[in-house]
């Protein structure tokens, strides 16, 4: 059993952004992990500290800088599950059963309760009956 | 023993048996297949307040002006700040965390102890700050007034900065001496008792205050900026509205009515950050349990800190779900 479990462990993957950086050993990589992801927090923060004009467009009902804080997660996101969570040393398989499940299910429910939201927000806008009383 | 099983043609396969295709123990497996379910259940929460809040798109409050207090700097504007750090809290949690997981694989319980300690405090940190941030979300802090059809009226000046119903209204005789905490409860039976003012007298106060202008929850955009405002009544429309459809006053935020807005954004905020919250309370009993067996040398006698790695699993999933709920609550 505990040679088991040793032998799992081995092996780190220390490399982060498709193999551009590469870390010495496991802690390391923990360090430069926690630094990317404060620095992306930071950005996000003044994002919506400021808030800058010329991001007000919208692209597909969301403003852009919407669509930046939403991507910016998904990216914090990304490195907390590979790197933390050590996905990233995980067999594709187990990757790919979590992942995948959750990637597919997530869309989709999103997808339909946003647009159902939109459709109710039409219905009272062109509603017979103001709400506004 | 090999009797008793038929020969199926896949040994020596990968999936053929008596391997673990997957790489992980049983423990691990199923801890990634809760954390998989448990996200199905925090994106059903973030997809119905999404829900919510394009139903409502034109009414939505502004989480600027909602999330704007930072300890110790009292009436200073500093919106989103607190829930920053609170953010930075559990990153660094998880950080030691991972640290505490590391050691494990090298067996050294010393410094296991140490690093889930550390991840221990960051929890507790996180979690009282939720808690400073519940207690400010629930006592509000400008007061509004209600209309008939339940939408949230608030009051500005005529540089469109908000002002407090303390600033402008006085208290009036009261026909019953309103009890004090600590003597009994009253909401029931005196109606507008339950709140520091009654709508006449937020009526009174607003005609003495020939500056003072409506809000309403609805939202327009302003053309050069291109950003969201909420929509100020002219002095005419807002004693229209204050007289004629206000009907009661509101402060701070509960289940049935906020402040702030629409209802369902307190309701939303109540149940997404407080599952989160019990959440992270749980984890924190976990890492406690895991901690006092590391210290025991539970784990040092079991050959492998494998118990680390899985609460470390959810752990790690906390701080995850909160990325997105400070992202969907605070930025957009």
């Amino acid at each position: 059993m505990a040679d088991h479990a040793q032998a799992e462990h081995k092996e780190h993957n220390l490399a982060i952004f498709r193999g551009r950086l590469k870390f010495k050993n496991n802690v390391q990589k923990i360090w430069g992990v926690l630094i990317f992801l404060s620095l992306v927090t930071c950005v996000e923060v003044a994002l919506g500290y400021i808030k800058p004009d010329f991001l007000n467009g919208h692209f597909l009902a969301l403003k852009y800088l919407n669509w930046i804080f939403i991507i910016l997660t998904l990216v914090k996101a990304y490195y907390i599950t590979w790197d933390f969570m050590h996905m990233r040393d995980e067999v594709s398989g187990l990757r790919r059963a979590v992942v995948w499940t959750a990637v597919f299910l997530i869309i989709y429910l999103i997808a339909l309760l946003l647009v159902e939201g939109d459709y109710i927000y039409e219905i009272y806008k062109n509603a017979a009956v103001s709400s506004d009383f | 023993m090999e009797t008793t099983v038929a020969a199926t043609g896949t040994e020596g396969q990968m999936w053929g048996g008596g391997k673990s295709p997957l790489g992980a123990s049983y423990g691990k497996l199923m801890m990634w297949f809760f954390i998989l379910s448990d996200a199905l259940t925090f994106t059903g929460f973030l997809a119905a307040y999404g829900f919510s809040r394009f139903k409502f798109i034109e009414e939505w409050p502004l989480a600027d002006e909602v999330f704007n207090h930072f300890p110790f700097m009292h009436g200073v504007d500093a919106p989103m700040f607190y829930v920053a750090l609170m953010t930075f809290v559990l990153i660094g949690s998880s950080v030691t965390m991972v640290l505490a997981v590391d050691a494990g694989h090298h067996m050294n319980r010393k410094k296991v102890s140490f690093y889930l300690l550390l991840t221990i405090i960051g929890g507790l940190i996180f979690v009282g700050s939720q808690a400073w941030e519940w207690k400010n979300f629930i006592a509000g802090e400008y007061g509004a007034v209600q209309t008939t059809g339940g939408n949230i009226l608030q009051f500005v000046d005529t540089n469109g900065d908000r002002v407090a119903l303390e600033e402008f209204v006085n208290v009036g005789p009261r026909d019953v001496q309103a009890y004090g905490d600590n003597q009994g409860i009253w909401y029931e039976s005196s109606g507008d008792l339950g709140t520091t003012y009654t709508i006449e007298e937020v009526r009174a106060g607003f005609a003495t205050r020939p500056d003072l202008l409506i809000r309403t929850q609805h939202l327009i955009v302003n053309e050069e900026t291109g950003a969201s405002e909420k929509t100020i009544l002219s002095r005419e429309e807002s004693a229209f509205k204050l007289e004629n459809q206000a009907v009661k006053v509101v402060e701070g935020a509960n289940l049935t009515e906020n402040e702030y807005g629409v209802p369902l954004f307190a309701d939303f905020f109540f149940f997404i950050t407080g599952f989160h919250g019990f959440h992270v309370f749980s984890g924190i009993i976990f890492n406690l349990i895991v901690f006092f067996n590391v210290l025991l040398g539970t784990y040092e006698r079991r050959g492998s800190y494998e118990m680390v790695e899985k609460v470390g699993l959810y752990w790690h999933f906390v701080d995850l779900v909160w990325v997105f709920v400070f992202t969907f609550f605070y930025l957009v």
